[in-house]
This record gives C-alpha cells, structure tokens and sequence, in this order.
C-alpha cells in the first residue's frame, strides 16, 4: 500500500513539472510587464530597468524557469514580486478560505445528492423520482454566474436574510486561528460569530454545489438502480432484512464506486470554478489570489498558485484511489 | 408420508408480468403443497415458471413488473400473499428461506462471510448475544462442511471457490431454523462433481434438521437422488404430480417422458441424448388448449381447443393431459405412449 502511493506519488512529479512549463511560457505571453505595472504608467525607463535587474526578469526565460525550478526542489514556491513576501507565507489564508468554501459546497453535493440518487432509485418512477431528477437536469445546465446573482438578488436585496459578498462581517472580524472561521469560531466557542460565518458560506456554497450536487444525483441513481437488480440485493432482501438496511448498506456500499470517481472529479472542478465564484461573491480565496496576481503580472504568484490547486487535484484523485480499496476488498494495490 | 403435516399449501397461485408487450401470466393457477420435513422436487425447462414460484412464496417477486394476481399460500394458517410486508419479512429467512442458483453472484462481494451470516441471525434474533450470534454462525459453517469455519468468516466472497460459496448461502438459510428451505437450481452453476456434494448435503441437512425442502431444477436426474414427490411444470403450470419411484417407472404426461428420455442416465440406454423438439411457448402468447400441444406427438384435435385439466390417474399421481381424462380412455390408446 504505502509503496503504491509512494510509486503514484513519483508518477505524479512529471505530470506536475510539465504543468509548471505551460504556465510559464503562457503566462510571459500575457504583454505587460510586472515592474511597469509596480511602478505605475508615469515611471521611468532606468527605474523600470532597475527593478527588472533586481526582480530577475531580464535574465532569458528558460535562466528564469530553471531558478523557479531549482527553488521548488527545496519547497520554495518563490516570493511574489509586488509585496516581496514569499509565496509560501501569504498563501495559506486565501487557500484556506477556498477549502472551507470548496468542502462545505462539496459536503451539500454529496449529502444531498447521494440520497436524492438513492431515493429516486429506490422508487423509480415516482412522482419523487421525476421530480428530482427534472431539478437535476436544469442543475446540470444552470450557468453558476446566473444562478449566484440570482440568489444575491432573492436572498440578500430582496429579502436581505443572507450577506451578498465576503467571508466575515468587516467591522467584527474573526480572530484568526487556522484560516478555516468556521472551525476558528468554533474553538473560541463564538457561537454568534460562527453563525455570521455560516450564513456568508451558503449563497456561495449553494451555486459551487449545484452542478456537482446534479451530477453525483444522477449518477447515484444509475449506478443504484444496476445494483438493485444484482443477486445479493436479492439475498439480503431473503434474509428478512428492512428494505432501508437493504439499501444504504447492501444496495449503497456497491453503487458509491463509480460515484467516488465522479465525486473526486468534481472536488477538482470545484477548486477551479471558484475563481468565477469567488469573483461574484468576493470570496478572498485562492482563485481571487491568482485572478489579482494576473492583473500585476505577478509570475510567482500565479505559476505557484496553479501549481498548489493542481497539486490539490492530484492528490484529491489519490485519495480517491485509496478509498476505493478500503470500500473494495477484491482491489488489490501493488 | 403421507400423514404428515402440510407445512405449505399453494393453492390456485397466479403470478402475472405486467410488461410493455402485455400480461405475462408467469406462474398459471399452480397448486401444490409440501409436508413437514419432506423434499419435493419442482421440475421443468427454464422459463417455465419455476423461479417466479418461488420468488411468490417468499414475497419476492420483483414488483413492477410483477404481482401475484390470484391464489393463495397458506402458512401456518396464514396466507402469505395477503401478509403485510413487516409480517413478511419476520417469515422471510426465519421460517422459510431460500438459496438462489448463482452462488457466485448471491453474496455482496464487499462484506465478509462472517458479517452476512451474523447479520441473518441478527435480524431475527435480537434479544441474541454477540458471542451467541457468532459461535451459531461457525457451529452453522461447520454442519455444511466447511473447513476452517474460524478463518472463513474473515473472509470475502471472492476469496471462496463456488462451491464453498454455495455451502455458505446454505449455512446462511439454515441459521434461524427455517421449516421451509427453497433451493432454486442450487447446482445448476456448479461442476458436476460439487453438484453431487451439495445434493447430498442438502439431502443429509433435510433428514437431520428435519427441514422441508422445495428442490428447483430442470435436472430429472437431480430430482431421481434428492426427492421423495416431484411436480413437473410447463409454460407456468403443473402437468404432472407424483412420488419420485412413480414418474420415473411411470411417466404419463408427454411432456414428463420427453424430460426422463432427456435424462443421460444408465437406466435409459441410448446411443444419443433426446431432446423434446421445439420451444417452451413464450409466456403471454394467446393460446387456446394444452400449452404443450404444439410440441407432443400424441396431440389430437381436443389437446388444441380444449384446457386438460389434471387428472387423478392413480392415488397420489395426477396428469394434465387428456390422455389420462378417464371420459377419453378408449378413444385413444393410452399403451401407446408407453412403448
Ligand atoms: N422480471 C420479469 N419481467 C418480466 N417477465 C418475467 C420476469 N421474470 C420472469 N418473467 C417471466 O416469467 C417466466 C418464468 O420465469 P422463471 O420463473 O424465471 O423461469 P424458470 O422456470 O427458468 O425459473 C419467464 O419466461 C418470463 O417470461
Ligand atoms: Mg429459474
């Protein structure tokens, strides 16, 4: 077992060093220049040319790449060029910030539509059965953009029960702990907090969960109705056990494989719709991060912020792997 | 024999398939019964009907598209097409279970031995200790002749060969006491060898617990060494009924005598294996008189328009088949389907 993580792990060195190529040529496509952009339209040419010379960036491209390469291999992920701190420890609050919004929208996803699957499933045909999944193909194919500013518009202007943008109230922030406020309120048992909190992560959460939460839906229910058909559904059914036992343990330990695939593949596409997310909801995560380095042509930033959420990705799917074989005593890893 | 108690009384039971194409009517006003600790054999090709037989006893049939639509099955005073669906299950694995005929298939794949055998005591025992449950699954895992019953129940389906699997599902049947056991083809998926084995250790667990047992198959030979009354079917109903000795010296339904001469046995020397010409009819084609006639060779016009009903040729020996309709006996010559 470790060996084959280990061995995956390894595999995954290329894949990710290729990744960091593309970035940065694409990035240096991008015109601009990041000490123009530092020091504004009206600055000079010697001063410009100063701080390329103190920045590296008049060095060749492929001088540039290999310093940036030689720096990862001892876990520096470089130092942004516009507030001079090391990526490394500035980034920590924005990637936080995505994680708590990225799993709680995926814990809905799941939650919801895993069962939603099931039940649909479980009574085929029924009036549940359309319903549920009419709502999930309109899910599928609801642009996040408008369904976020929808529900800006219903639940904060309208109704004005939920917060339209941030993560926090400004004027009380929340005392910083591990970066996740949910779990940092938690801790100092500021339950009043906690709830501003709350509230701040469901209109963004909702329009990050909506498309996952249609696609685990209906692949749940696929994969449970072939289940259901199977001879040890029968079985257990023989047996005198409750239909629901029948169901959430036999039915569903069966049907969730394919959906664990699906599931890890969405918690990847999550991360990288959240750029758009965090824009409508300015949510100061990880793709606003990137999104704003682009705008000062800050190379650093931007190379090593692709490359923490890719390596989130991977890892996600390695995950997935692995639970695969806890779930399934015939996958052999070596 | 014949004294004992009828545990189980099918009487006029209808199981139709309610499908896109029309009404399937699976199972066709089928009655029989089984007496306390007796193996009665249901024979006939497949798709005759016998699986559905089965699957309405124990409530099982898969609903849509399925229903039992007439008949009733009578179980220690209760009819069990009328039991609701709580009640059932307190019966279901407790006082009558069954094993299917796919042991490869039959056990989820992603729980140990151990956890699918504790889990049918559990269901029905609830007032059982931990230790109670576990010592009654391996004492269960050894009656069927498993080895290393310890080890076993660590063990997941995958890691076990068919047969062992199918002693298991056995194990499994047997763990609450069932009066009723239904084996629906038990061996059908087994090499031959193993199917003997389990022939015999259902035939031995039957006299031992004295468990009545409902033997499916569509192997006379199978029903020759584990039964004592046999019910041969055809295209959802009974044709023939009676003690193993008398179908086999005896047959008299056509269709019965095409089985036996299927039969590779040494008892009936041929050269080449018989086998009855043409198909079981496809359940819910319109037809008028006995199902079988378009494929017996001793049909007369009556066999075309007309339903036999089944007749009572000898004791406890009855025939659908108007050979055997004592108002026809000298209109056409019974002696000749005996040659
Ligand atoms: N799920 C089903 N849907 C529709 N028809 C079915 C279904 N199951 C069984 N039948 C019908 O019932 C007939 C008898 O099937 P079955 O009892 O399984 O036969 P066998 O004697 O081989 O066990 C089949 O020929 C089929 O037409
Ligand atoms: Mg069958």
């Amino acid at each position: 077992m470790l060996n084959y993580i280990g061995r995956r792990i390894f595999q995954l060195i290329p894949v990710l060093l290729g990744m960091t190529f593309i970035v940065f040529l694409i990035i240096r496509a991008i015109p601009g220049d990041p000490a123009q952009v530092i020091l504004g339209q009206q600055a000079s040419e010697e001063a410009i040319k100063a701080l390329r010379t103190t920045l590296g960036l008049d060095n060749p491209w492929y001088i540039q790449y290999f310093e940036y390469l030689k720096g990862l291999l001892t876990g520096d992920l470089g130092e942004s060029l516009r507030t001079r701190t090391p990526v490394a420890d500035e980034v920590w609050p924005y990637l936080a910030a995505t994680i708590e919004l990225s799993v709680f929208a995926i814990v809905i996803a799941v939650i919801i539509g895993i069962n939603a699957g099931i039940i649909s499933a479980w009574f085929q045909n029924s009036w549940f059965d359309y319903l549920a999944m009419i709502i999930a193909l309109i899910g599928v194919s609801m642009p996040i953009f408008w369904l976020g500013l929808m529900n800006q518009w219903i639940f904060s202007i309208e109704l004005g029960v939920l917060p339209t943008t941030g993560r926090e109230n400004v004027r009380d922030p929340v005392d910083v702990i591990t970066h996740f406020y949910l779990i940092d309120t938690l801790i100092q048992g500021n339950f009043a907090q906690f709830s501003i909190v709350f509230k701040h992560l469901i209109l963004p959460g909702t329009a990050l969960a909506t498309i996952p939460m249609a696609i685990i839906a209906r692949m749940t229910r696929s994969s449970m109705l072939e289940v259901m058909r199977s001879d040890y559904v029968r079985t257990a059914r023989s047996k005198g056990l409750k239909m629901f036992w029948v169901v959430y343990k036999h039915a569903l330990k069966n049907a969730i494989i394919p959906v664990l695939t699906i599931i890890g593949l969405q918690m990847g596409l999550l991360l990288g719709g959240a750029i758009l997310t965090e824009t409508i909801f300015g949510w100061p995560g990880i793709g606003r991060y990137i999104y704003e380095a682009i705008g000062f042509r800050d190379y650093p930033v931007i190379q090593s912020g692709i490359l923490i959420v890719a390596f989130i990705f991977v890892m996600i799917n390695l995950l997935v792997d692995m639970l695969y074989g806890l779930i399934d005593p015939r996958i052999k890893y070596d | 024999m014949g004294d004992r108690k009828k545990i189980l009384d099918v009487k006029g039971l209808k199981t139709t398939f309610f499908t896109d194409d029309g009404q399937i009517p699976a199972v066709d006003n089928v009655d029989f019964h089984i007496r306390e600790g007796e193996v009665l054999g249901i024979v006939g090709e497949s798709g005759c009907g016998k699986s559905v037989t089965s699957l309405s006893i124990m409530g099982l049939v898969p609903s849509p598209p399925g229903k039992i639509t007439g008949g009733e099955i009578l179980f220690q005073d209760k009819d069990l097409t009328r039991l609701p669906e709580k009640k059932m299950r307190e019966i279901r694995g407790n006082d009558i279970a069954m094993i299917f005929q796919e042991p490869m298939t039959s056990l989820n794949p992603l729980f140990t031995i151990g956890d699918q055998l504790r889990e049918a005591i559990k269901i029905h025992k609830r007032d059982w200790s931990k230790k109670q449950i576990n010592d009654r699954a391996v004492e269960m895992m050894r009656l069927v002749g498993l080895p290393r019953a310890e080890d076993l129940m660590k063990e997941y389906p995958h890691q076990l060969s068919g047969g062992m699997r199918q002693r298991v599902m056995i194990a499994m049947a047997l763990l609450c006491d069932p009066k009723v056991l239904i084996a629906d083809e038990p061996t059908t998926a087994l090499d031959v060898t193993i199917q003997a084995q389990i022939l015999t250790l259902i035939k031995n667990l039957n006299e031992k617990l004295n468990t009545a047992v409902l033997l499916i198959t569509h192997d006379l030979g199978v029903v020759a060494e584990t039964c004592e009354r046999v019910i041969v079917m055809y295209a959802g109903k009974v044709v023939e009924e009676g003690p193993v000795e008398t179908i086999f010296k005896d047959p008299q339904h056509p269709y019965t005598r095409g089985l036996l001469q299927s039969v590779p046995d040494m008892r009936f020397k041929k050269d080449r294996l018989y086998s009855i010409p043409g198909n079981v009819p496809k359940p819910g084609t319109i037809h008028t008189g006995c199902k079988f006639a378009p494929r017996c060779e001793f049909a007369f016009d009556r066999c075309i328009n007309e339903n036999p009903d089944l007749y009572q040729t000898a004791d406890n020996h009855k025939t659908r088949c108007f050979l055997f309709d004592p108002k026809e006996a000298t209109a056409h010559d019974r002696t000749a389907i005996k040659s």
